[in-house]
C-alpha cells in the first residue's frame, strides 16, 4: 500500500512499534491511508444506508403486525445475524460473476459489489434489532394506537420516529459489523489497490506480507475511527435521553 | 432543536450515502482486471511495474491477488481479463479447455524450503528437495503447507510425491495445512517453528521471518515458472481482449521484461524474465 | 362555567353530533381473563349524549368495561351495539379514550397534538387545536418534551389529544387520580364543554366529589355485575342498591 517504515524484529517490538506507527500514520495523514479510510467509510456508510432503507420497515412490520409465520421470520432474521461474511461474499460473488445471473452489471471487483455484500450482511442485524427495539415501544403504545385507530403503517412510522435514538444504536451495531468485516469484501472486491482496498483488506494484505506492525497499526486506526463514530452517536443519544426522547 | 439536529444529521448521512454510491456505479476509467497470485503482489513486483504500463498505455491494471487455484476458477467464470499465475500444467489445461486464448512464459524464480534455524530435521545445505522433505517427514518436525490448491501447493505436492511420503496420512499431525495464502502460511510457520515451502520472492519480501531461514535451495525441481494467459473472449463476452492483449504484449515484450528484471528487494532480484517469442 | 364557549364541532353544537345521540346498547356482556370472571351479564342502555359516571370499588371491572365499550378488548360474551352497529374500525374512529396513566409519544407537546390532527385530517382540527391548547393551558408547554411534564400536565395533554379526534363518545378511565387540583379543574371544565358540544362522555372515577360535580347519570358496578344505573340525583340522594349505599357511606366493599 505504499507505506514503508523501518523493518521491525520480534513480536513484542512489533506490538510497541504499532502504536507509534498508528499515531504517525494519523498524524501525517498519510495519503495512501487516507484513500483507504475514505473508501472504507464510503462503502460502509452506503451499505448501512441501504440496509436501513430495507431493514427498518421490515423490522417495524415484524414488531407491529401479527400474522401466521411471523415467529418464523423473527427467528430467521435473528439467525441471519450470524451469517458468516465469507458465505455472503461467496453468494454475492456467484451473483455478480460474469458467469452468474447479474454478471452484466459488471459490478464485481468494484466498491459497488462491496456495498452489496456488506448490505446483505447488515440488513438482518437491522431487521432483528429494530424488531426488538420497536416491540418494546409498541407494547407501550399499542393500546393508544388501537384507541386512536392508527393504521399499521402510520404506527410503524411513529414507532420508528419515536425510537430513533434507540435505533441509532441498532445502526451502530450494523456499522460496526460492516466496517470490521473482511471475509466478504475481499472476495467480491478483490482488494485491488486504489480501487477496492479498504482498511480490513489492507490489514489482511500487510499481515500476509508479514508486516505485523503495520497491520496492527492499521487495525488501531480502524479502531479509532470506530471509536469516533461510536462516541458521536452516544453523544447524540445522551442529549436525547436528557430530553426524554430516548 | 434536537429534532432539527437529528433531521440535519439524517440528511447528512443520506447525502453521504448518495455521494458514496454514485461514483461506485459510474466508473468509466479504462482498466483491465488481472487474476494473479499472492506472490506477485506480496513481493511488491506488480506495484512496481504496473504504473510503468499505465503511463505508456493509459490502461489501469487492477490486480486480484489470490491463490493460483482460485485465480483459475475466477478466470473460468470470466471474472478477469488476464491470468498471471504459476502452475504450468493447470495453465495448459485451462487453455486446452478453451477458457484461455494462449499461454506465454513471463518470468521465473524458484521455490525454497524454509525452516527454523535450529533445523531439527537436518536439511540445511541440501540441494535435493525431495530428500529434504523425506528427512522432515522422518523427523516428524512440523511442516506448514498452503493446502489451498495454489501454484505453490501444487508444486509442493508434486515434491512430496517424488519423496514418496504419504502426506495424507500425516495431515493433522506433523503435516499442517493452513488453507491460506503464502504470507499467512509463513506467519503460521514462524509461529509454530515449522518447515514450509515458499517462492523466493514472497520470502525475501516477507517481514515476519522470526527464527525462520532458507535451508534447502538450488534444486532444478524447485523451478517456478510464471505464465500469462488472455481469458478467452469467445467464452465470456465481457473480456476486454484488446486492452488485455496490450498488457500481455507489454509484459512479455522488451519493456515489461526489463521492468521485471529491474525489480529488487534488499538488493536481490526476485523474478527473472524469460519470455520467448514461441509459446507452448 | 368560566368560559361559555362550547367546543366547536363540525356544525352547530347539540344538533351537530347525531351520532352522540345514538344509543349505546350493551346486552349480556361478559369478560373472562385467565379463567377469572371479570364482568358478567352486563346490560346497559346509554341513550342520550349525557355525562355518565361509572363507579364501583376496586376490582369491580370498571376499567375492563370501558375497554370493552371502546373495543380495546374482545368480549367473552354478549354484544355491544352503537346505533345498532357492532364496533368496527369506522365506529371506533368516532370514539376516543383517556387512560389513567397517559401514554404520550416521545415528542414535544405540540407534536403529540399534531399527531391527532394529522390523523383526523379535518379542516376544523387546527382551530380546535388552538382552542384546546388555550383551555387546557398547554401553550407555554408546547415545545416541551411530553414525557417530562408533570402528571397533571400530561393528563391535560392526553385529554386535548383525545378531543382533537372530535369523538362522539369519550371514555375516561380515572383521569384525575393523583392530579393537582388546578389540572383537575381544567379537565372538568373541558369535559363540561365537550358535553355541551354534544359529546357523550363516560367517566370512571373514585372521587365522589368529582362524580357529584360531573355526573348526569351513574352506573354502579360491584364484583363484575351492574347493580345500579340511575340519574345522578337519585343515585346520590337515595341509591337503590345496597352495594351502592354501602359504597357511598364509605364502607369498603370487597
Amino acid at each position: 500500500m505504499g507505506i514503508h517504515f523501518r523493518k521491525s524484529r520480534g513480536i513484542m517490538q512489533d506490538f510497541a512499534h504499532s502504536f507509534s506507527l498508528a499515531f504517525q500514520l494519523l498524524w501525517r495523514f498519510d495519503p495512501a491511508l487516507g484513500e483507504i479510510v475514505f473508501l472504507s467509510l464510503r462503502v460502509t456508510f452506503a451499505a448501512v444506508l441501504i440496509a436501513c432503507v430495507i431493514g427498518l420497515p421490515i423490522g417495524a412490520a415484524l414488531a407491529i403486525l401479527r400474522f401466521p409465520g411471523r415467529g418464523l421470520f423473527v427467528v430467521l432474521f435473528n439467525t441471519l445475524m450470524g451469517l458468516p461474511p465469507v458465505v455472503v461474499g461467496l453468494l454475492v460473488y456467484m451473483l455478480l460473476s460474469n458467469a452468474g445471473p447479474l454478471g452484466v452489471l459488471q459490478l464485481l471487483y468494484t466498491p459497488g459489489a462491496m456495498i452489496i455484500a456488506q448490505a446483505v450482511l447488515v440488513t438482518p442485524i437491522i431487521v432483528a434489532l429494530t424488531q426488538q427495539v420497536l416491540s418494546d415501544l409498541n407494547a407501550e403504545y399499542a393500546d393508544t394506537f388501537r384507541s386512536m385507530v392508527v393504521p399499521w403503517h402510520k404506527a410503524a412510522v411513529t414507532l420508528l420516529w419515536d425510537a430513533r435514538y434507540a435505533l441509532l444504536t441498532v445502526v451502530l451495531a450494523g456499522f460496526g459489523r460492516a466496517i470490521a468485516e473482511v471475509g466478504a469484501v475481499i472476495i467480491v472486491g478483490g482488494n485491488i489497490n486504489h480501487v477496492t482496498r479498504v482498511m480490513t483488506t489492507a490489514i489482511a494484505l500487510e499481515t500476509s506480507k508479514g508486516d505485523l506492525a503495520l497491520a496492527l497499526a492499521l487495525g488501531l486506526v480502524l479502531l479509532m475511527i470506530a471509536l469516533a463514530v461510536n462516541a458521536a452517536v452516544m453523544a447524540v443519544r445522551a442529549s436525547a435521553r436528557r430530553m426524554a426522547y430516548a | 432543536m434536537l429534532t432539527r439536529f437529528f433531521s440535519a444529521s439524517a440528511a447528512a448521512v443520506l447525502a453521504l450515502g448518495v455521494v458514496a454510491t454514485a461514483p461506485a456505479l459510474a466508473d468509466d476509467d479504462r482498466f483491465i482486471i488481472v487474476q494473479s497470485t499472492t506472490s506477485t503482489q506480496n513481493s511488491g513486483l506488480l506495484d512496481a511495474i504496473l504504473p510503468q504500463f499505465k503511463d505508456k498505455s493509459g490502461i489501469e491494471v487492477r490486480v486480484v491477488a489470490v491463490g493460483t487455484g482460485q485465480a483459475l476458477k475466477n478466470a473460468r467464470n470470466g471474472d478477469g481479463d488476464v491470468l498471471l499465475v504459476h502452475a504450468k500444467p493447470a495453465e495448459e489445461k485451462f487453455v486446452a479447455d478453451g477458457f484461455g486464448v494462449k499461454r506465454s512464459d513471463v518470468m521465473y524464480n524458484d521455490f525454497v524450503i524454509i525452516g527454523p534455524k535450529s533445523d531439527p530435521a537436518g536439511i540445511k545445505g541440501l540441494s535435493d528437495a525431495p530428500l529434504a522433505l523425506r528427512k522432515i517427514a522422518d523427523s516428524k518436525a512440523p511442516f506448514a503447507s498452503r493446502g489451498d490448491d495454489s501454484g505453490t501447493h501444487k508444486k509442493e505436492r508434486a515434491l512430496w510425491k517424488m519423496a514418496e511420503v504419504d502426506i495424507g496420512e500425516a495431515s493433522g499431525s506433523w503435516y499442517r495445512e493452513t488453507g491460506s495464502g503464502m504470507g499467512a502460511t509463513l506467519n503460521a510457520a514462524a509461529g509454530m517453528g515449522a518447515y514450509t515451502m515458499s517462492d523466493r520472492a514472497t520470502w525475501i519480501a516477507f517481514k515476519n521471518k522470526g527464527e525462520l531461514a532458507i535451508l534447502t535451495e538450488g534444486d532444478d525441481r524447485l523451478f517456478n515458472q510464471y505464465g500469462v494467459i488472455l481469458v478467452n473472449p469467445e467464452k465470456h463476452a465481457a473480456v476486454k481482449k484488446d486492452d488485455g492483449q496490450a498488457f500481455i504484449d507489454w509484459l512479455i515484450g522488451a519493456e515489461g521484461q526489463k521492468a521485471i528484471a529491474a525489480y529488487q528487494v534488499d538488493g536481490q532480484q526476485l523474478f527473472f524474465p524469460n519470455a520467448t517469442k514461441e509459446t507452448n | 362555567m368560566p368560559d361559555p364557549r362550547v367546543l366547536p364541532f363540525p356544525t352547530s353544537p347539540g344538533e351537530a353530533r347525531p351520532a352522540a345521540r345514538l344509543p349505546l346498547t350493551v346486552r349480556g356482556l361478559g369478560f373472562v381473563a385467565d379463567g377469572t370472571r371479570i364482568l358478567d351479564g352486563i346490560d346497559l342502555d346509554l341513550t342520550d349524549n349525557r355525562l355518565t359516571v361509572i363507579m364501583g370499588p376496586n376490582g369491580a371491572g370498571k376499567s375492563v368495561l370501558l375497554k370493552l365499550l371502546h373495543g380495546l378488548l374482545p368480549p367473552s360474551a354478549g354484544r355491544i351495539l352503537w346505533g345498532g352497529r357492532e364496533l368496527d374500525r369506522h365506529t371506533r374512529q368516532r370514539q376516543a379514550m383517556v387512560f389513567q396513566k397517559p401514554v404520550l409519544f416521545r415528542r414535544s407537546v405540540r407534536a403529540n397534538l399534531q399527531f391527532a390532527v394529522n390523523l383526523k385530517k379535518s379542516p376544523e382540527a387546527t382551530d380546535l387545536l388552538s382552542i384546546l391548547m388555550d383551555d387546557l393551558h398547554l401553550n407555554d408547554l408546547a415545545d416541551r418534551p411530553a414525557r417530562l411534564l408533570s402528571g397533571g400536565e400530561q393528563q391535560r395533554l392526553a385529554l386535548a389529544r383525545a378531543l382533537l379526534l372530535t369523538p362522539d363518545i369519550l371514555f375516561l378511565d380515572e383521569p384525575c387520580a393523583n392530579l393537582d387540583p388546578a389540572s383537575v379543574l381544567l379537565i372538568e371544565e373541558t369535559l363540561h364543554k365537550a358535553r355541551a358540544g354534544g359529546t357523550k362522555v363516560l367517566l370512571v372515577t373514585h372521587d365522589l366529589h368529582q362524580a357529584r360535580r360531573l355526573a348526569e347519570d351513574v352506573v354502579f358496578l360491584h364484583r363484575g355485575r351492574l347493580t345500579e344505573h340511575s340519574d345522578a340525583d337519585s343515585y346520590f340522594d337515595a341509591p337503590a342498591s345496597p352495594e351502592a349505599r354501602a359504597y357511598l357511606a364509605g364502607q369498603i366493599l370487597l
